[in-house]
């Protein structure tokens, strides 16, 4: 690395929350040192299915995920690649008469928002997508979502954070972090230490150690999704797809192959490493074939899986920490950051130059989780499990 | 107590040999192999329904008793093993294998696991390559071994080591002419090498026989050749090298390369065995102690080609010593003390190999050389020149420049291009290739069909 280990922001983590992070600080002119354990933009953010959808999401996370959209839709000239990304709509499909009722609800709750949702009964899809299996009994279209390469966007932020003025310090573990007298030292595994009046915690699977050093104690569980990608099949299928629930998520790319995951592989201790499980990839794959039955006899040439974490209500925590003025967290994504990576990046940066934001993320605080402070914002998602359950699908995207 | 469940995958010389030493200790093992017969790549045999005969002799040449005394010993085993053939083995979980079996998803338990899958073909590129009649050295002999066919009527052979005279010499025996047998190795390497040769002489000498045959049909051998392109437009029509910086123009319809082989070593990695790169062999090899134990992975046992290429005789070797260490692992009393004499004679393998694989190197500096737009993956199309600018962004590790440019990312999954494009990455780059890494092994290791893949979920 070159020169000084004094920044105006010290982020932790160079997945695409962090590399995004780093990037919009760096072009308001802050200097900012990244510190990344392995290479940016290679863990979660990097082998991710690749989905951009603001469909389906706890209400919580729309102004941000929409705000996201938003850099989405200009990225080449905000990263130098558009990281294959394509506008294909989204399908979120109903396969039993309960799901109807979480579709309508959800349509119902975000019909102010200006998703330009459609709700569509089994004859607009026999219509719209024939090539879908006679068990989707129903679906919402979400015309604005879409799909991109995670494995180019996510390392491509890191590269453009690096051009805009931040330093990226590969291959540099975190093994502590203390504030005092508002600067905080920030210690890597191979003796150094940087410093900085702001600190953002963007440490993916492994934030809740970080936010645990500063008293704020988040239980993530590991979450572990598992995709596979046939053989280039020819191109057939627009949109993304999505299933209430959450376990299955589908789409093709134009040169035609088809990336659908579903369930969870194994992590092992310390979730350095993951690896995907045979029975997953087997019920997936029978869950993909009765929604596309088109796709029965293409081959799966491979299947892997990577680290992300989940909180207890399955929304990020993104913001400000309760604890220790100068710490922004944004992590927790339980394995749906990939299209808010951009908007995070773009709200921190925000809430650390100007100490506010115009994008509302008052219901992603830490505080839902460890009390005091906007206790009860947490809770629009909550809200949503209550009354429309499992309205923020599960899984990758 | 039931019996433990021992399954060797792979059913050529390692596996047949460990299947039956298990078999004399009062075992049934189950013997998963993706052939309808037994015999591996070295000795293949035709389908038994296909309507076409060649004796032994005519397939296998000098080796034609072995391969009978390993069918031989097959049927004298039959009865007593589980041989399932026609089975890909695609996925491991903690204790069972997934296997595709007839189009069937099969989980295969196991509390003890032999793997013996032997090698694919090591492949550098050039410009040419991905032209219709281009064939890797081991793809021409099953095309005559099990296919009962000729890559084409007029074949040239490209390529460095054993495989490449034996492959030419069975060709020219089978009726094909050979336009020429054309190696990157020279033959001042081979010299150089004549004392660790000296240690299986007759395996040397054999080698020998079969440069002399084709010689003595008036095939043109030629050593210390600098391979530069395969011409052609709708196929190939000609190969051309440089010998002594002199152009040399061979026509042929069909073209044969490989510069030696590289272990298949995925499923060894699926169930966590550990790596170490072998200077000698130029590629990534599990580790293993005398008898093949994996290191890493308790219970598994690695032999023949699977476990750094040692060539049949030594597969033979190592499939009994495979087994004698699961006989050791269950403590159980044996029956006879061969395992010493296999031993000791792995150990002239060894050093018969070692000067093998230093005679007939993988010809690294073609990959330095490469033009910018050849192709390095063929899956996915991915030129030499795309592998270096990745490089030249600063992506120093394999797996990373896979993620960045598709490289291995098709249906071999980097079988075919991983060493080259590791040659190519680490000369951009100028460090040693072992420090790029190797391509992660990822599962189904090989094409699955996704209805297959759903069996009983379907």
């Amino acid at each position: 690395m070159s020169g000084s280990r004094h920044a105006d922001v010290i982020v932790i983590g160079g997945g695409i929350i962090g590399c995004s992070t780093a990037l919009h600080l760096a072009k308001m002119h802050r200097s900012v040192i990244l510190l990344e354990r392995d290479q940016a933009g290679v863990r979660a953010s990097g082998v991710n299915f690749g989905g951009v959808r603001q469909h389906g999401r706890a209400l919580a996370e729309i102004p941000l995920s929409m705000r996201a959209r938003r850099i989405w839709a200009d990225l080449a000239n905000l990263i130098g690649t558009d990281g294959e990304f394509m506008v294909t709509g989204h399908l979120r499909l109903a396969r039993k008469e309960s799901d109807i009722a979480v579709l309508q609800s959800h349509f119902k709750a975000v019909s102010e928002c200006g998703l330009g949702l459609e709700f569509l009964d089994r004859s607009d899809i026999d219509r719209r997508f024939p090539w879908l299996g006679p068990d989707i009994i129903a679906a919402t279209h979400c015309p604005t979502d879409g799909q991109a390469n995670p494995r180019l966007v996510s390392p491509a932020f890191g590269m453009a954070a690096r051009r805009a003025g931040a330093t990226l310090v590969e291959g540099a573990e975190v093994i502590r972090a203390v504030e005092d007298g508002g600067v905080f030292t920030v210690s890597t595994r191979d003796g150094l230490t940087y410093e900085a009046p702001n600190l953002v915690n963007a440490a993916g699977a492994w934030a809740d150690t970080v936010a645990d050093w500063f008293g704020e104690r988040v239980t993530l569980k590991p979450e572990v999704p598992q995709v596979m990608v046939t053989e280039p099949a020819p191109y057939r299928y627009g949109p993304v797809l999505g299933v209430v629930g959450g376990d299955l998520y589908f789409r093709q790319i134009p040169r035609g192959n088809v990336i659908f995951g579903g369930g969870e592989g194994r992590t092992e201790p310390g979730h350095n490493r993951s690896r995907p499980l045979p029975e997953i990839a087997s019920r997936t794959a029978a869950e993909a074939c009765r929604i596309v039955p088109g796709i029965r006899n293409l081959n799966v040439i491979r299947t892997w899986t990577g680290v992300d974490g989940d909180t207890p209500d399955g929304s990020p925590v993104v913001g400000p920490s309760t604890t220790t003025p100068g710490l922004f967290h944004g992590f927790g994504f339980c394995g749906h950051g990939f299209q808010l990576g951009p908007g995070v990046g773009a709200v921190l940066a925000d809430l650390i130059v100007d100490g506010k934001s115009d994008t509302d993320i008052h219901g992603l605080g830490v505080a839902r989780f460890v009390g005091g402070g906007q206790g009860t914002a947490m809770t629009v998602a909550e809200e949503a499990h209550r009354t429309a359950p499992a309205v923020n699908d599960a899984g990758s995207d | 107590m039931s019996q433990p469940r021992i399954v060797i995958v792979g059913a050529g010389p390692a596996g047949v040999r460990a299947a039956e030493r298990l078999v004399d200790h009062g075992f049934r093992p189950i013997l998963l192999d993706e052939a309808p017969r037994v015999g591996g790549r070295i000795y293949q045999q035709a389908p038994e329904a296909a309507g076409f005969r060649r004796s032994a002799k005519a397939l296998y040449g000098f080796e034609a008793g072995k391969a009978e005394r390993l069918f031989a010993t097959h049927e004298r085993i039959r009865e007593s093993i589980e041989h399932r053939a026609g089975a890909l083995v695609f996925d491991v979980a903690d204790d069972r294998l997934i296997a595709l079996i007839e189009g069937k998803r099969h989980e295969i338990g196991f509390d003890r696991l032999i793997l013996a899958p032997g090698a694919m073909d090591r492949v550098m590129p050039l410009p040419g390559w991905t032209l219709p009649g281009v064939f890797t050295l081991g793809a021409a002999q099953i095309a005559l071994k099990h296919q009962g066919c000729a890559i084409g009527h007029h074949v040239a052979f490209l390529g460095a080591g054993p495989l490449l005279y034996l492959t030419a010499y069975q060709y020219a025996k089978a009726g094909v002419t050979v336009a020429a047998v054309v190696s990157s190795a020279s033959l001042y390497s081979l010299a150089g090498n004549l004392l660790g040769l000296a240690a299986q002489p007759a395996t040397a000498a054999k080698g020998m026989a079969y440069l002399a045959k084709l010689r003595s049909w008036g095939i043109p051998v030629i050593g210390a050749a600098r391979p530069s392109r395969l011409l052609g437009r709708d196929t190939v029509e000609a190969l051309e090298v440089l010998v002594d910086g002199r152009i040399r123009t061979t026509p042929c319809d069909a073209v044969a390369l490989g510069y030696g082989l590289n272990s298949e070593t995925q499923l060894a990695e699926l169930c966590g065995a550990r790596f170490a790169y072998d200077r000698d062999q130029q590629q990534w090899i599990p580790e293993i102690d005398a008898y093949g134990r994996s290191v890493g992975r308790e219970g598994l046992y690695l032999a023949g080609d699977g476990a750094g290429i040692g060539g049949a005789d030594a597969a033979e070797l190592r499939g009994v010593l495979a087994a004698e260490a699961v006989l050791q692992d269950l403590d159980l009393p044996r029956r006879d003390d061969n395992a010493d004499s296999a031993l000791r004679q792995l150990t002239r393998w060894r050093q018969f190999r070692g000067a093998l694989d230093r005679a007939f190197p993988f010809p690294r500096q073609l990959a330095k050389d490469l033009p910018d737009e050849t192709i390095l993956c063929r899956c996915e199309n991915v030129t030499t020149g795309e592998v270096r600018s990745a490089a030249d962004r600063g992506l120093r590790e394999i797996n990373r420049v896979k993620a960045a440019t598709r490289l291995g990312m098709g249906r071999c999954q980097g079988r075919i291009c991983g060493p080259a494009g590791a040659e190519v990455l680490a000369a951009r780059l100028g460090v040693s290739v072992d420090s790029v890494g190797r391509l992660r092994a990822q599962p189904p290791i090989k094409p699955v069909p996704i209805a297959a893949l759903a069996g009983a979920h379907e």
